[in-house]
């Protein structure tokens, strides 16, 4: 069962937005309702979110993903279609089903806070808690424990207001921990703390969420957060989400020239990994051929350098043409002393950020392996450098149809 | 064609009875619901009246010196040196029994004013009907000129203490609705939307998150309305309600300038003090020596502006208010 399910969600304010959702339906656009007085937030949404998931939803102001994320907890009905949460429909709830949804299954942070100021940080934790009707003892204890992974021990008694703003959000983050449910929706939680704060909060959502495993639906207008962050990526603009995919898919696979725009000044290094821009390897030698066939080999894929691999096909290192030829030479039956054991390996996962400075130390091509140490592709300078450089034509040519327009 | 308008005295419009309307309305009360009338002027009057006994028990110097510690508690040593002096004058001018009287029936007033107002003014911050409908409504209570509400009231209270209580109350009500309303819709929306966000009630939400975030703002509405109900207290004394208020109509009536003076002076330091007091209260609703106390312990490292700032202008400026503030006396 999926944690959040969407299908076809609509949301118009104003006047008669039944008729506006079969005039959408039926392809009128957001400006041609406009100019009648209603506002359609979202049109047409359609996502899962899978459990243990970090979703984010990503759009500029006016997109609609601020209303998109308050239908799935019912802050806003939707006003066609379905959303799901663990299977239950929020569109059919009564308001006492919507606050048992709540109480249970979907808590929020918000972009400002929104700590109760008059009481402690220990009773904002609890505050879920005690909507819930839960005993004082077991409030404490939870608020407790909930502080202690944010990183807030021993700040049970202050007020809000003498915590800076990283520390309140964390509150924030503690009082959704607290609750106990295992939706938490993240409303540009982090947009109103400055940079250095925000990706140590980043760092420590994605932290806790490998920890406790929480499904994570995250409302950003930032790319770059929305890339360190999500699992997945879905691209809101003018109320419909545009695309839907890994941050590599997004960055590699524009689904249009809105999307392809957007990610442009994203810092590619960043968001790449090793395994989106490797090649496969050409030619893997096992460790127990000898240096004719290796070299054969070498002429056959015109290259001077291979991989060594064992056989199960983890890496062993790898072997220069003129030390095979010179081995071959002397009639040697193995690779034995030719074998050239100081390459670099990568996981698949690195970033590219994190190749550059090993590629810049190492003139040699590098080695890509999976969790197993088993070789998945390999990385020349060369490789490395387009990647970087966006040389991908229909990329470039996108970006000259926006520039030209 | 104008002249011949005007010489009749007519604008050519049928003349609306309205007032003979009110009068019926009035006379239909009287006879009808004269029973329910009298059981409020009982309840009314043994609480005024309970509350003059036990405010004139004691020796006014030692009553006079209980205020001023008041005034010690909820505001410092300067303002009591202040009160204990201003009320010492009036236990001098005599006119301290009826200070106590006027001081009775303003408290008894405002208690029913508010426990009327703040449900009223939570409603209207819930809904906008309830909004617009209070709105003239609260509109006319206020200002209607305050002689015209003693006609009505005496017609149904008869002379005395309650009608001046009842018509106090009308014009005090006002500002606790406004202000009860005012403050809730002015409670951070992000707040109240966390608290919906976690699954609170409606009833968890307004006693959980509104009322107290919006209570500095009530506290002000609550010092409105004793001020309000202070300077109609004076008025009430046209109907017949003792203290302060007799005390100047009678000097009025017989032209006794020093009288009047003495009598309004006595309102003007009873108006202070209660002011006075009822504003710091409101302002220090959220427990500032608590406040204080929690630095201490965490120590300095982690304070930020906000919460100086909060006390700092919490002390020196009121709240907003586009309501009547003197007293009119």
């Amino acid at each position: 069962m999926k944690a959040i399910d969407a299908n076809g969600t609509y949301k118009v304010f104003g006047k008669r937005p039944d008729k506006a959702v079969e005039r959408l339906r039926a392809g009128a656009t957001r400006e041609e309702l406009r100019k009648e007085g209603t506002t359609a937030a979202v049109i047409d949404a359609s996502f899962e979110v899978e459990e243990g998931e970090i979703f984010v939803v990503m759009g500029l102001s006016g997109s609609g993903k601020s209303t998109l994320i308050r239908m799935v907890n019912g802050l806003w009905e939707p006003t066609a279609g379905e959303l799901q949460v663990y299977g239950e429909d929020i569109v059919k709830m009564d308001q006492q089903q919507l606050r048992r949804t709540r109480r249970e299954k979907v808590s929020m942070v918000f972009q400002h806070f929104a700590l109760l100021p008059h009481r402690t940080v220990g009773e904002n934790a609890a505050y879920g808690l005690q909507i819930q009707g839960i005993g004082k003892d077991e409030q404490q204890k939870r608020a407790k424990e909930a502080l202690r992974l944010v990183g807030l021990k021993g700040w049970e008694d202050s007020l809000p207001g003498q915590l800076s703003g990283g520390m309140r959000q964390r509150v924030g983050l503690a009082r959704a921990l607290a609750a106990g449910t295992n939706i938490m929706l993240m409303d540009e939680a982090f947009s109103a703390l400055d940079p250095l704060i925000k990706r140590e909060m980043q760092d420590q959502l994605v932290d806790l969420q490998s920890k406790l495993g929480k499904t994570i639906l995250f409302i950003t207008h930032d790319l770059n957060e929305a890339m360190r962050l999500g699992d997945r990526i879905a691209m809101m603009r003018d109320g419909r989400i545009v695309q839907i995919g890994t941050s590599e898919d997004i960055l590699n696979n524009p689904a249009n020239d809105f999307v392809a725009q957007f990610v442009q000044d994203v810092d590619r290094s960043r968001v790449l990994t090793a395994s989106s821009v490797m090649a496969p390897p050409v030619a893997l030698v096992g460790a127990e051929q000898g240096p004719l066939a290796v070299h054969k080999l070498m002429r056959e894929n015109q290259t001077s350098r291979l991989f060594v691999v064992n056989r199960d096909r983890t890496l062993a290192g790898a072997v220069d043409e003129e030390r095979v030829v010179a081995a071959a030479k002397e009639g040697a039956k193995t690779l034995e002393g030719i074998l050239d054991t100081t390459v670099v390996s990568v996981p698949a996962n690195a970033r590219l950020s994190d190749l550059l400075w090993l590629s810049a130390n190492s003139p040699k091509a590098l080695a890509v392996v999976d969790d197993d140490n088993t070789v998945v592709g390999v990385i020349a300078r060369v490789t490395l450098l387009q990647a970087l450089a966006q040389v991908r034509a229909e990329h470039a040519s996108a970006l000259e149809e926006v520039v030209s327009a | 064609m104008i002249a011949s308008l005007v010489a009749d005295g007519s604008s050519g419009l049928p003349r609306i009875p309205i007032g003979d309307w009110i009068n019926s309305i009035f006379t239909w009360l009287t006879d009808n619901l004269s029973g329910l009338f009298n059981v409020i002027s009982d309840i009314v009057g043994g609480l005024v009246n309970g509350l003059i006994n036990v405010l004139e028990a004691p020796n006014p110097i030692v009553l006079a010196v209980i205020f001023a510690l008041i005034g010690l508690a909820v505001r410092g040593w300067q303002f009591a040196v202040g009160a204990l002096i201003g009320l010492l004058l009036v236990i001098s001018m005599e006119q301290w029994e009826f200070a106590m009287q006027t001081l009775a029936l303003v408290v008894v007033a405002t208690v029913v004013a508010i426990v009327i107002a703040i449900p009223l003014g939570i409603l209207a911050a819930r809904s906008n009907r309830a909004s617009s409908t209070l709105k003239p409504l609260m509109d006319l209570m206020q200002t209607m000129p305050a002689f015209v509400w003693l006609v009505p009231v005496v017609t149904l209270f008869g002379i005395g203490v309650v009608p001046g209580v009842v018509a106090t109350i009308i014009f005090a009500l006002p500002p606790g609705v406004r202000f009860t309303e005012l403050g809730i819709r002015g409670v951070d929306a992000e707040i109240v939307e966390a608290s919906h966000a976690f699954g609170a009630t409606p009833r968890q939400t307004l006693f959980g998150v509104q009322l107290p975030l919006a209570m500095p703002t009530i506290m002000a509405g609550v010092n409105q309305v004793i001020m309000l109900a202070l300077s109609m207290a004076v008025i009430a004394g046209l109907v017949g309600a003792e203290g302060l208020g007799g005390q100047v109509t009678s000097a009025i009536s017989t032209l006794d300038l020093g009288l009047g003076f003495e009598a309004g002076l006595s309102v003007v330091i009873l108006a202070i003090f209660l002011d006075r007091v009822t504003s710091s209260v409101g302002q220090g609703h959220s427990g500032g020596l608590f406040r204080l106390g929690a630095l201490r312990r965490k120590g300095a490292g982690a304070v930020d502006e906000e919460l100086l700032d909060t006390d700092e202008e919490g002390a020196a400026s009121p709240p907003p208010t586009d309501l009547p503030t003197s007293v009119r006396a």
